[in-house]
């Protein structure tokens, strides 16, 4: 008696943590049926999942620096330019100056940094709101990216260069097919996260703080870990483990670290929840919102280098709308437009559902238009789902 | 006299608390009933059900107003009948007009065209009535909040009121703006205006009220008349247990200098030939606590927000010394360093991150405290967090709990938690228990005390004398930007305060 009654009371505490993870699975074994119905598909064939990940990398990795910045109160517009710039810029360093990836890598990734800087020194120091200065940057680098390009597109890239997008992990164990290195990295991975949800809850309730109880506990983690380990055997038996799927798990798993357990991570959420008791605490609210907008712009162009290896040229439109992708994921991952709020899991669901919802409704062959329709009244559905519980 | 109003038997559930618990209210026509009790007593909970902000239904217990039952669907029908609420939080849009406030809502229009000239003589006659001069095109941004308040009430006037509730009106009042307040009321209970007043401060109530009902845990505790109102009796009611001693014992230990400032000066931060503090000089020592008292915009809070870490103004000069050293406190940061620590006045907007949960709050301005090389020990954090909710009595289920759930007194124990955490040597706290009820008062002040006799140093702004003059060892007392004098406790009266205030007045050229 007591333990449902525990249980109820703790869904309904933690519905929104519990509720996008469930929404995400809800989506996905959704076009699992109707893809198989309808077109005969296998959804989570192991192509397929592949697809996703490669489609959908460039949102995971800046929703991450994404996150942060609207967690500080602020928001970036120039993201979707930023990647067509640096995009460009690795193109004509490769093609036509023949640098080499070593070179080219670190430098699209200081070109990001810059525009960063300057973005973030107008933001920080001259507070001019985010959205104008980001909104001028949007049309500055879509504007240079034409520039650069000459309105051309320019590639191919060398097979190195396209390595960071579509390059797979050699299996380091000699099986090849599946390919035990994913196997032995995704089942870790899994086991990881089991022993830190673990450790978690015990301290919770050494310190009289209502654990999750047991019930959930072992579901969502038999869940989570049973999800890995099959996404994980799927991307074995094709071609291994992709390498953006390497760059953003290290990358989530750090940016998840810094947010929850280090003290500038820390120090962002109170800047975002209330900057001038932030500041009163003895916290250098305007370089901590400097850095923020510095490292997103390191992220843009990461992201940047991945869609141009990925698209195996650099075309002016690259990284047209993504910005409104990424602003989308991070909303539906339940951070809040007034700062604050948010975590780095959930804005890596909420760009899995973008990108899950993406394909299926490709692969069903629905328009562009309608695709554009749904994907907003998800976003919308999701923050009013935020609203109403924060009311109740 | 008649009953305007009679409430009977009223009850309010919410799930899991009894807010209300069989209250029982009559008002006479034309008295100021006041009503007391703790924050959380259950006083606004009632006014609401009186509004109808909790509809007719919703409640048990009835409701006769004038003769008739009250049965309001929402606040509006409640305006009808001539009851309107003037909430502590003053609900005036700052960019628009006194005009415009005054008949929001209730425009004077004919088929939604407005008629600004009869608008603003109606406006005119309203501020005359409330004892304003302002033109009627004046945005309300540019009043104090002592005018603001009045404009609230001449817009309730405009809506005809018959019984005006009037929700801790004086909270954030200096006292002149207070005493005009009072006269207010005073007069309009002369024009039959019968009024119902809630408030924390007992020598306003003894001066307006012609009775007064304590409310505690939810129930109506009692009903006194004028003859038999007293603070004692008041204190007693409220709080459940007799308060002999409103300030507890204490025996200051003191010892050496901890720190000193030299002659400060500060301009403010927008008006370039505005000098807001004088060459102020005062010291702290060891075991003492010393009050700074001063009328509202004597720049008291100014004095320590510059002081700390240069928080408040510009073209700062003087010097702090901290043990007998020169002191850096340019920065925040640098100024907790030196061993000092800034409780704001206005913890809400200042001093918290009202969404995040305690723990967080308390660790804030000493993550290092909880961290090596940059990485926070969850535990450990939890652990400090724990620590100080059981000395300090901050009542939570737990801290991971939200301080906007919690109450002003808790949510301020959280504040002074986060600055214990920072180990100052000297404290500022700026007006430590405003806006906290009776007990919660008592238990920051034992706080205090405590810290004092830590060996600590604090300082303490406050409006209300009664409690500088029961807790400081030393007062200094601050007028138009100076420190104008300083009195040990044994000099030390209300009466001698205000005239070292006065005296100075305009001397400042």
């Amino acid at each position: 008696m007591s333990d449902t009654k525990g249980i109820g009371g703790h869904l309904g505490n933690h519905l929104r943590e519990n509720g996008m993870l469930m929404a995400l699975v809800a989506i996905v074994l959704f076009f699992v049926l109707i893809v198989r119905v309808f077109e005969g598909v296998d959804f989570l064939s192991a192509q397929n999942i592949t697809n996703l990940f490669l489609q959908n990398s460039y949102v995971i990795i800046m929703a991450l620096g994404m996150l942060l910045v609207i967690v500080a109160g602020h928001i970036d517009l120039s993201v979707g330019s930023v990647v067509g710039f640096t995009g460009a810029v690795a193109a004509v360093l490769t093609v036509n100056l023949d640098w080499p990836v070593w070179a080219v890598v670190p430098a699209c990734l200081f070109v990001g940094l810059m525009i960063g800087a300057a973005q973030g020194y107008w933001v920080a120091y001259w507070r001019i709101p985010s959205f104008i200065v980001t909104l001028a940057g949007m049309l500055v680098f879509r504007g240079l990216t034409l520039w650069l390009l000459a309105g051309q597109n320019i590639g191919p890239f060398p097979k190195s260069f396209q390595s960071l997008s579509t390059g797979f992990i050699p299996d380091m164990f000699g099986v090849d097919k599946p390919n035990m290195t994913a196997i032995v990295l995704v089942c870790a991975a899994a086991l990881a996260i089991v022993i830190m949800g673990w450790r978690s809850r015990a301290r919770d309730a050494e310190f009289g703080m209502m654990p999750e109880p047991m019930t959930i506990f072992v579901i969502r983690n038999l869940v989570v870990a049973a999800a890995l380990i099959f996404v994980g055997y799927k991307l074995a038996s094709f071609r291994g483990l992709p390498n953006v799927v390497v760059i953003l798990t290290v990358l989530t798993v750090l940016y998840a670290f810094f947010t929850e357990n280090m003290t500038a991570g820390r120090r962002i959420y109170a800047l975002g929840g209330n900057e001038k008791a932030a500041k009163l605490s003895g916290i250098k609210t305007e370089r901590l919102v400097f850095l923020t907008f510095c490292n997103m712009g390191v992220l843009a162009a990461l992201a940047g280098m991945i869609v141009a290896a990925r698209l195996n040229s650099s075309t002016p439109k690259a990284g047209g709308g993504f910005e409104l992708d990424v602003i989308a994921a991070v909303f539906i991952g339940g951070a809040s437009m007034s700062g604050g709020v948010g975590k780095i899991l959930g804005a890596v669901v909420g760009a899995l559902i973008m990108g899950v919802m993406n394909n299926g409704m490709s692969i069903m062959g629905i328009g562009i238009d309608y695709q554009q329709v749904i994907k907003g009244l998800v976003l919308l559905a999701a923050v009013i789902f935020d609203v109403y519980n924060k009311s109740k | 006299m008649t009953a305007l109003l009679e409430m009977r038997g009223i009850s309010k559930v919410f799930p899991g608390v009894r807010a209300l618990d069989n209250v029982s209210l009559t008002v006479e026509a034309g008295e100021i009933h006041a009503i007391c009790g703790e924050n959380g007593a259950g006083k606004s909970t009632l006014m609401k059900v009186l509004s109808g902000v909790y509809p007719h239904g919703s409640y048990e217990g009835e409701i006769l107003y004038a003769g008739a039952p009250l049965a309001c669907r929402n606040i509006r029908d409640s305006e009808d009948r001539g009851i309107i609420i003037i909430h502590q939080e003053l609900a005036l849009v700052p960019l628009l007009s006194i005009a415009e406030n005054l008949f929001l809502g209730n425009e004077v229009a004919k088929r939604g065209v407005i008629n600004w000239a009869e608008a603003f003589q109606k406006t005119e006659s309203l501020l005359r009535k409330v004892g304003l001069t302002e033109a009627p095109t004046t945005r309300v941004e540019k009043l104090g909040v002592g005018k603001q308040q009045l404009i609230e009430i001449a817009k309730a006037l405009a809506k005809d009121v018959k019984l005006l509730i009037l929700d801790e009106p004086t909270a954030a009042l200096q006292e002149n703006d207070s005493q005009k307040l009072l006269d207010l009321m005073l007069e309009l209970k002369a024009q039959g205006v019968t009024q119902i007043i809630i408030s924390h401060k007992l020598n306003e109530i003894g001066r307006v009220a012609d009775r007064i009902t304590i409310i505690r845990d939810g129930a109506a505790v009692s009903t006194l008349d004028k003859a038999d109102i007293s603070e004692d009796r008041i204190i007693r009611d409220m709080v459940g247990r007799d308060m002999a001693h409103r300030y507890p014992d204490r025996s200051p230990q003191i010892g050496e200098t901890l720190m000193e400032v030299k002659g400060w000066n500060v301009w403010h931060p927008d008006q370039k030939d505005r000098q807001m503090i004088r060459d102020a000089n005062f010291h702290v020592r060891r075991g003492e606590i010393v009050g700074i008292a001063g009328l509202m915009g004597a720049g008291r809070t100014e004095l320590a927000m510059s002081l700390f870490g240069r928080s408040y103004g510009r073209n700062i000069s003087g010097s702090v010394t901290m043990g007998g050293k020169p002191a850096d406190t340019s920065t925040v940061a640098r100024a907790i360093d030196a061993g000092l620590a800034y409780v704001t006045e206005d913890r809400k907007v200042l001093g918290l991150v009202l969404e995040e949960p305690i723990v967080r709050n308390i660790t804030l301005a000493n993550l290092m405290g909880v961290a090596t090389n940059g990485v926070l020990s969850l535990r450990r954090e939890t652990q400090v967090a724990e620590e100080y909710r059981r000395a300090m009595n901050i009542r939570t289920p737990n801290v991971m709990q939200k301080v906007v759930n919690l109450s002003g007194g808790n949510q301020q124990k959280v504040v002074l938690s986060k600055w214990l955490f920072t180990d100052p040597q000297v404290l500022i706290l700026d007006e430590p228990t405003r806006g906290i009820d009776v007990g919660a008062k008592f238990e920051i002040y034992g706080i205090m005390n405590d810290l004092a006799a830590q060996g600590r140093g604090v300082v303490m702004i406050s409006s209300e004398m009664p409690e500088l003059l029961g807790m400081c060892d030393r007062i200094y007392v601050m007028n138009e930007g100076r420190l104008v004098g300083e009195l040990s406790r044994a000099e030390a009266s209300q009466e001698r305060i205000m005239a070292l205030i006065l005296q100075s007045e305009g001397k400042a050229a």
